[in-house]
Formats: structure tokens, C-alpha cells, sequence
């Protein structure tokens, strides 16, 4: 923006300003800090707008889509609001089950808890386990495996879904729900170690070694003292997890493709999105469905979310 | 810790250690089998001559050779999917952290309803991609989409703009033709949309730890908040910037899953990652797919290295996270 034209105080001799505050007065003079304030004040405002509608009108368009019938859409693809023939049928439609002339979606929606849910559960006990362990334990080559897990993000995502295809395809586990639970708790427990860890770090040490000396085994002290004052970082891992589980899509279309039963929500709407035959505006209830869980899920959680995933940006 | 293993004598310390090793023992497992001897293997696929169709029989034919390379790289299309990639990603980096910047900068103060602007502004990121594609697909689509909708309607443009199968088109401006690759712009500010807010979080998250007295000893001296900004701020963002820039071009670099949900890497958007895959699903040539693979990986080590040698002498706290 052009400062310059408006601010007629630039030559002024800046005196510095005097260590009071000056109160509001009748006629303020026009610094350059003044025009500065007041134009990057407007621009502020300007500028959340525009970021909120860019960020939020995906969404809102999604669910208008999703309650107008496609002939309404085709015929008036601007209208913004639906006033006309509003209805839910479209998400009875995507819900039902092939057989009954729906596509699917239940099961999907099924498939997508069950694998979400047994990730979380699968890399929680993992994880745990081994952030307690770089957290509280010395033991040799501590600080070097905490690279290592961090090294394999270099890797991108498509050179391990090659071996991992084959070797699944070769012993018989590619299309089975397990295999793809399998593949998630290995992509992301070097995050969720790396965000459980920072938490314990802060758990003082005193009440473990308090337990120890009563006698009480590592995994009982993991258990019943560690466990429980970790519970806020737990929480925000778990969600975590699930979410990155209930949204993922290469390793659910190169694993499930071929068995429509086993179908993620994700795999099941992308599958569906190419073909003629179902409605747009069907599959935009689909996503709808696939959206929900997770925006719910994150505006009830959201600051434990954002604490847990920037713990350490602080030090930047 | 330490004080105690003084106390009780070294064999606390081999307790404490085998215990480390021991709970530490899933993880490696897990790692171990599905992601360091993957990558190990798709080294070795990479040299042989395996196909999805001859999977069973090849798998263990262990006879070397450099065809998958020679297949990968002098293909008509390797080159171009190179600089796909590159301009991808360096725009795709470079939009991404200064729309989060500029994001994380107008909601630094207080104001009311700031939890709920800051909460919509991480949606983008936190929802399902194959949602979003989806809607974004739908909102550009020339014959569905509210954007041509609108252009046609009320910004007059002559006819719809089918934006993610168009690969070149031609932008009047004042006069002039500009020739442009429309999809490629398209799925470049779609990844700026759904990745500033991963910038915005980290960077709002230093911001807001800035200690103010540097800002406020410069605001005494009569520095504007403009200058305030450029002198005081943004330096002190340096870190948090370029370890930014070091993760988001990794993984714009790896790109997979925009892309392909959104053009299938048709219209001049496939980028090198998409290839792969249609070696891997499309001709089922597992070998060559691994090979193209590897020197994706190999490239992005090779411009990680120099980003570290000549752009930034050391990237302070990219040990921190």
C-alpha cells in the first residue's frame, strides 16, 4: 500500500514522544504513526474477512449443495441461498445401502470409526510405552532414535506405499482393514512420540521416584502416575491420530480399492466422485458426512489440539 | 535420574537401560518393519524388473539391472513433471507461509470472537482432503460451479472456465493476452487455501510468545508499526519462518494427494509423485514406480542440502521441533 501519498508528517522532526501516553486529543496531529495506525486498523479488518470468507464458504457451499436437488444446481448454479425445495433426502440417498439404491455410506462410515478408532487405540500404546521411555530412561542411542523417527517424514509417502503395496498384495493382507491400521500407527507414532514425549518431559519426576520407593514397578508407575497427569496430552494425541486415520486416502485407495465392503468414507466419496451415475449433489451430503465428525470433533477440542501440535514452537 | 543411579549403584543404570530398550521395543518394530525396510526394499525394487503381473514369480529374482531408471527418466513426460513439481512447490511454499503470516498477524491482538476466527481459519487444514477436493472440483466446475456462475453472470465473462481441465489459457488484461496454465494456478492457490493454516498456527503460536519490550522500546522512539514490523517482528520470525519453509517444501515436494483428487495430474498438474503412482496402478510397472520414487527422494535431498548450504547458515530451533 502506498504510505507515502497519505502521510503528510514525514518530514516533521520526530520528537520523541513524550513518556506519557497523550490522551485522546481534540486535534491529533497527523504523524505518521497515526495514518500507519489507522490504515493497517481498517486493512485488519479487511483482511480477517476476507480470510474467513475464503475459509469458511467451501464449507458453507458443501452443505447448501448438499440439501438442493442436482436439477435445481444445474438450473441455478449461483443461488447462494436455498429458500427453493430445501431437503435432507440427499443424505437418506448416500446412507442406504446398495441394495436398498443408496451407495453405501453406513458401512463406509462404519469402516472409517473402526479403522480411526483401532488406530488411535493401537498407537497410543505404542507410543506411550515409547515416550515414556526417550522421556525417563537413559539408555544407550536415546537422542538418535528420536531422529531417526523424525528423518522418515523426508520420505515421501508414495515410495513407502510400493513395498508396503506388494507386500501386502504378496501375503494376502491388502483389502483387510488391519493392514491399513497397521500402516497408519507406523506413519504416525513418530509424531504422536514426539508430542507425548514433550509432555512427560514437564511431569516432575519426584512423584514417579515417590512411587518407585513404595515399591512400585515401572509399568504400574507408567499406569497410575504418569498416565493420569498426562491425560491432557493423551487426549489431544488421540484426536490426533483419529483425525489424521478418519481422513487419509492413498494407502486406503492402494490397500482397499478392489473390495467395495471394506471402503473407507474418504475412499468411497473420491470413488464415487468420478462416476456419471451418482448426483453431485448426493456425494456432497457424502462429504458432509465425512467433514462433520472431524470439524465437530475439532471446535470442541480445539485448543488442546493446538497445544499439543505446537508445544516447542514457543522456542522457535 | 542420574543422582539416583549415583546413589544406588550402576546396575540401576542397566535396569533403566533394558527398560528403555524394552518399552521402546514396539516402536521399533513397528518402525522398523513398516517404514526403514520398506524404504530398504524400494531400493532393491527399484533394480529389478518386477511388474504387478509377474509379481509372484519375480518377487525374489534378484537379477540387478538399470532399465527401470533408463524407463523413468528418459520418458517423454519426466522432465515436465520435474518442473511441475518445482514450480508447485516453491510457489505452493511461499504462498502457503505468507498468507499464514499475514493471517497470524491480524489476529495477534485480542478481539472479540478471535477463538472463533482462529478456529475457522484452521478448517481448511484439519478437514478431509477428499472433502474438499471435492468441493473445490464442484465450485469450479463450468457447468455445476457457483465460480463460473458468477462469472458469467455477473463479471460477464464470455463463457465458462473449466479451470481443473484447462491447461492453458489466456488472461486479458487491459489489452493484452497473457497466456496462462489455468489448472496449474488453480491446484497452486487450492494448496496455499488449505495449507496457510499450518503456517498460521506456528507462526501465531512465536508471536505470541515475542517478549513486547523490544516493540515497545521502538514504539518510545517513535518507530511506525510498519517499521516496527519490518525491524522488529519479522526478524525475530526468522526462525520460525525458515524451518517453515524447510517442512512445507518437503512436503509440497511429496505431494500426493491433492493433486490426484483434484486433476488426476491431468491438464499439466502432474507432479512427479502422481507419476509414480501411475506407474505403480496404471501399467502396474512396480519396478519403474519404485525407481521414480527414489529419485524424488534423492532430489529432495539434493535441494534440502543446498537450501541449508547457501540460504541459511543454520536454521536456529529446527532442533526444537
Amino acid at each position: 500500500m502506498s504510505r507515502t501519498d497519505l502521510d503528510t508528517g514525514v518530514d516533521r522532526p520526530r520528537a520523541p514522544e513524550p513518556a506519557r501516553r497523550p490522551a485522546r486529543r481534540p486535534k491529533p496531529p497527523l504523524s505518521r504513526e497515526v495514518v500507519e495506525t489507522r490504515i493497517l486498523g481498517v486493512l485488519k479488518w479487511i483482511t480477517i474477512a476476507f480470510f474467513l470468507v475464503a475459509t469458511l464458504f467451501p464449507f458453507y457451499y458443501m452443505v447448501e449443495l448438499s440439501i438442493r436437488s442436482i436439477e435445481d444446481v444445474a438450473l441455478d448454479p449461483g443461488a447462494l441461498w436455498p429458500p427453493r425445495g430445501a431437503s435432507l433426502s440427499a443424505f437418506g440417498d448416500v446412507l442406504r445401502s446398495v441394495d436398498d439404491g443408496g451407495q453405501g455410506f453406513l458401512i463406509f462410515l462404519r469402516n472409517s470409526g473402526l479403522v480411526a478408532l483401532a488406530s488411535v487405540a493401537v498407537t497410543l500404546v505404542v507410543s506411550i510405552l515409547g515416550a515414556y521411555a526417550i522421556a525417563r530412561l537413559q539408555f544407550f542411542g536415546r537422542r538418535q532414535v528420536h531422529f531417526l523417527f523424525l528423518a522418515v517424514y523426508l520420505f515421501p509417502a508414495i515410495l513407502l506405499a510400493i513395498p508396503l503395496f506388494v507386500f501386502f498384495t504378496r501375503i494376502g493382507l491388502r483389502g483387510s482393514l488391519f493392514g491399513l491400521v497397521l500402516v497408519y500407527t507406523s506413519q504416525i507414532v513418530p509424531v504422536t512420540i514426539h508430542m507425548l514425549r514433550n509432555y512427560f518431559e514437564t511431569i516432575p519426576e519426584g512423584l514417579e521416584e515417590a512411587a518407585a520407593l513404595d515399591g512400585a514397578g515401572r509399568l504400574t508407575i507408567i499406569r497410575k502416575v504418569s498416565l493420569p497427569l498426562a491425560m491432557p496430552a493423551i487426549m489431544a494425541t488421540s484426536l490426533f491420530v483419529f483425525m489424521i486415520a478418519w481422513n487419509e486416502f492413498l494407502f486406503a485407495l492402494l490397500f482397499l480399492v478392489e473390495n467395495r465392503e471394506n471402503w473407507t468414507v474418504s475412499l468411497g466419496l473420491s470413488q464415487l466422485a468420478g462416476s456419471v451415475e451418482v448426483a453431485k449433489t448426493t456425494l456432497m451430503a457424502g462429504s458432509v458426512i465425512l467433514t462433520v465428525p472431524i470439524i465437530v470433533l475439532f471446535f470442541a477440542t480445539e485448543r488442546l489440539l493446538v497445544e499439543g501440535l505446537t508445544a516447542g514452537a514457543e522456542k522457535g | 535420574m542420574r543422582e539416583r543411579s549415583g546413589r544406588r549403584g550402576p546396575t540401576l543404570a542397566q535396569q533403566e537401560a533394558r527398560a528403555g530398550i524394552a518399552l521402546l521395543s514396539p516402536t521399533l518394530i513397528v518402525v522398523l518393519f513398516m517404514v526403514v525396510l520398506p524404504i530398504l526394499w524400494t531400493i532393491v525394487i527399484a533394480f529389478q524388473s518386477l511388474r504387478l503381473r509377474n509379481l509372484r514369480a519375480r518377487l525374489f529374482d534378484f537379477q540387478f539391472t538399470l532399465g527401470n531408471f533408463d524407463t523413468v527418466l528418459s520418458s517423454s513426460g519426466f522432465l515436465s513433471a520435474l518442473k511441475v513439481t518445482l514450480i508447485y512447490s516453491i510457489v505452493g511454499t511461499t504462498l502457503s507461509i505468507g498468507l499464514g503470516l499475514i493471517a497470524a498477524l491480524v489476529v495477534r491482538q485480542p478481539f472479540r470472537g478471535r477463538t472463533f476466527v482462529r478456529a475457522s481459519m484452521l478448517l481448511p487444514y484439519v478437514a478431509p482432503v477428499v472433502a474438499v477436493t471435492f468441493v473445490w472440483q464442484i465450485m469450479l466446475s463450468p457447468e455445476l460451479g457457483v465460480v463460473n456462475a458468477i462469472g458469467t453472470d455477473v463479471l460477464g465473462w464470455s463463457e465458462a472456465i473449466p479451470f481443473l481441465e484447462q491447461r492453458n489459457g489466456t488472461l486479458n488484461i487491459l489489452g493484452f493476452s497473457l497466456g496462462v496454465p489455468t489448472a496449474l494456478i488453480v491446484v497452486i492457490l487450492y494448496q496455499a487455501w488449505r495449507y496457510f493454516p499450518f503456517s498460521f498456527l506456528f507462526i501465531l503460536a512465536r508471536l505470541q510468545a515475542l517478549p513486547g519490550e523490544l516493540d515497545e522500546a521502538a514504539r518510545v522512539d517513535g518507530a511506525t508499526p510498519l517499521q516496527r514490523f519490518w525491524r522488529i517482528t519479522l526478524p525475530q520470525l526468522q526462525a520460525v519462518i525458515a524451518l517453515l519453509t524447510v517442512l512445507r517444501f518437503i512436503w509440497t515436494f511429496n505431494e500426493f494427494d491433492d493433486i490426484y483428487l483434484l486433476t488426476q495430474g491431468g491438464a499439466g498438474t502432474e507432479v512427479v509423485s502422481v507419476r509414480v503412482f501411475n506407474y505403480l496402478t496404471g501399467r502396474g510397472d512396480i519396478g519403474a514406480a519404485a525407481a521414480l520414487s527414489l529419485v524424488l527422494a534423492l532430489l529432495l535431498v539434493v535441494l534440502l542440502f543446498l537450501y541449508f548450504r547457501f540460504f541459511v547458515g543454520r536454521v536456529e530451533g529446527a532442533d526444537s521441533i
